[in-house]
């Protein structure tokens, strides 16, 4: 089953031509028609267009083209449905966008198809990344694949789950306050939220600009390794993406991690925190400590104001960034006599409740009279949080915590109070607010029913490699990665 | 810690949120239903952000963004951009290469 293996697996069968890269593609679109009406990680694909390329990279492994030179060579990978693929469509989970075709491509596709990587599909979503669980989704809610009464989190659930269903090889999401690390935690699979700027966010459609990052899924930490360093770099495209060199991510998995510091954030372990989740990370630091890490108590004093922050900050430039889908250039339209009521009415009808609930709480919280009370001051707190990190940063190589309190919810438990959805994201949204790097991976699961639980290290602007080092040492040293969900 | 949260961002929802005005400068129109919903579960979130009035700010500066870049510039030269075609593909409705707005001057 071709389908169930890595990036790494694959590359090695491609090359000693034990499979086709057709063969891989057809392996996963079979696993798509088996599986993805209880699943529902799609909302569409081409499975013609996924063959057509798959057929080319067998012809350029045919020519001599090793995965030296392309890493991605004939690897099939879906994209959550906010990143634009020329002549594709592109519709943010989102009924404003439904008939909406891309007229370029994303810097972070054309990077995946320069590495001959098969990229195909559009993953189900959270509308505009807005949300936790992908029910926000206009048009249907994806399911955990451990558990189909449950949610897959979000808002990149679409991603988390088809990885974690064997649907595809490897997914890419992005990552507003937790929209990879949380789905990735809840599906048991690995996700990746680099540093601001390490990744151009041209061709992703802009939730929170200066929180917004894309990253990838994946069945291991070398596949996260490898994804990470054909998407990263500085691109002109991108104002905010940093010219910082992209060093061999999958070099610096060595399994040394002898003398690296861990620092455990006090605020971080807590009442609130599942019994089983707490002690699944605790255990994981013991290992991580066995392997050879020093792990030192720190404090991030301003942890208990991040959600705030973000729910301030996000909304506010999500009601900037949403101002763009009016009816007018692309997107749904409802006439009205006058451009204001044409505006009103489209933006009613094609947006769901949680974009307007979150398009309202930013324009409130800019207008006159309450900007300084609640955006500027948002502004200040998101520096102390960040200067939290920094300053703990000068004593650790990286902080490790649970990524999320719990293990996947109910689907329709927590829809009825956006606070508690938004409560769920209390351990991932302050890595946004410093611009730091993070991933999820899996540490273990919950017993009744059995739940993945999520792993989450935290590094240094730019410390990927660092992060991906202990993360692939914790790893290789624990069998959880090796666990497949029962689909 | 769930439950703690819940009892504080109830006991301080904002009495003063107008949400039928707002959603107005937002260019969003709701139904009554909407306006009532929207209108209890913001006045809630707002009564749980209202705790950032307990943190000091006094001589903090503000992050507009976590990477400290400014005056991002390129080569001031002409790149190719999208072909008029390819700009009004989406268009809900358009004409003579140009969008079809409703009429905004008699």
């Amino acid at each position: 089953m071709l389908n169930q293996l890595t990036i790494s697996e694959l590359s090695g069968h491609l090359a000693k031509r034990q499979c086709s890269a057709r063969e891989i593609a057809q392996s996963c679109l079979d696993q798509i028609q088996r599986v993805d009406n209880s699943i529902q990680s799609f909302l569409s694909y081409d499975a013609a267009d996924t063959l057509a390329q798959a057929e080319q990279a067998d012809r350029a492994l045919a020519s001599g083209i090793t995965h030296q030179q392309k890493p991605l060579l004939g690897v099939p990978i879906a994209l959550k449905d906010v990143l634009a693929v020329k002549g594709q469509p592109l519709g943010c989970g989102s009924r404003i966008l439904e008939k909406f075709v891309s007229p370029y491509s994303a810097t972070v596709v054309e990077k995946l198809q320069s590495a001959g990587a098969v990229v195909f599909g559009r993953l189900n979503m959270d509308e505009f990344a807005m949300g936790s669980s992908t029910e926000n989704s206009a048009f249907f809610t994806t399911r955990n694949p451990w558990d189909t009464t449950r949610i897959p989190g979000g808002s990149s659930g679409g991603s988390a789950a088809a990885v974690a269903a064997q649907e595809c090889i490897a997914t890419l999401g992005s990552d507003t306050g937790g929209s990879i690390r949380q789905p990735a935690a809840l599906c048991g699979v690995v996700g990746f939220k680099p540093t601001y700027g390490r990744v151009s966010r041209y061709g992703l459609v802009a939730f929170a600009s200066s929180l917004d990052q894309i990253g990838p899924f994946t069945k291991d930490v070398r596949d996260a390794a490898t994804m990470l360093g054909v998407i990263s770099g500085h691109d002109l495209k991108d104002s905010t993406s940093v010219p910082e060199p992209v060093p061999d991510y999958v070099a610096a998995l060595d399994g040394n991690i002898k003398g690296l510091r861990l620092g455990l954030p006090k605020e971080y372990f807590i009442g609130g925190v599942d019994p089983e989740v707490s002690n699944a990370v605790q255990t994981a630091v013991k290992q991580l400590e066995k392997l050879g890490a020093e792990v030192v108590e720190i404090s991030l004093p301003h942890t208990e104001y991040a959600v705030a922050v973000y729910y301030i900050i996000a909304t506010a430039e999500a009601s900037a960034n949403l101002a763009r889908f009016d009816g007018i250039r692309y997107g749904l339209r409802v006439d009205g006599p006058t451009p204001a009521e044409l505006y009103g009415k489209t933006r009613g009808a094609g947006f769901g409740a949680e974009v307007k609930r979150r398009i309202i709480l930013g324009t409130y919280v800019l207008s006159s009279g309450y900007y300084d009370a609640y955006y500027l001051r948002a502004q200040k707190v998101r520096t102390l949080v960040r200067q939290d990190f920094l300053k703990a940063f000068e004593r650790v190589d990286a902080i490790v915590t649970p990524t999320t309190p719990t293990g996947a919810f109910k689907a329709g438990e927590k829809t009825g109070d956006p606070m508690q959805m938004y409560l769920s994201d209390i351990f991932t949204i302050s890595c946004n607010l410093a611009g730091i790097c993070g991933v999820s991976l899996p540490c273990g699961f919950t017993s009744q029913p059995k739940l993945p639980i999520g792993l989450q290290i935290l590094g240094k602007p730019f410390g990927e490699a660092t992060v991906l080092k202990l993360a692939h040492a914790y790893e290789q040293s624990t069998p959880w990665h090796r666990e497949r969900a029962k689909v | 810690m769930r439950e703690g949260h819940g009892l504080l961002f109830r006991a301080m929802a904002a009495t003063d949120f107008d949400v039928k005005y707002v959603a107005n400068l937002a260019r969003l129109t709701l139904t009554p239903q909407e306006e009532k919903l929207f209108g209890e579960q913001l006045g809630q979130v707002l009564g749980y952000i209202e705790k950032l009035k307990q943190v000091d700010v006094s001589n903090v500066e503000p992050t507009a963004h976590a990477v400290p870049m400014v005056n991002v510039v390129r080569a001031d030269v002409v790149q190719p951009s999208l072909p008029n075609e390819e700009a009004l593909r989406n268009a809900p409705a358009k004409a003579n290469g140009l969008f079809v707005v409703p009429k905004i001057v008699e």
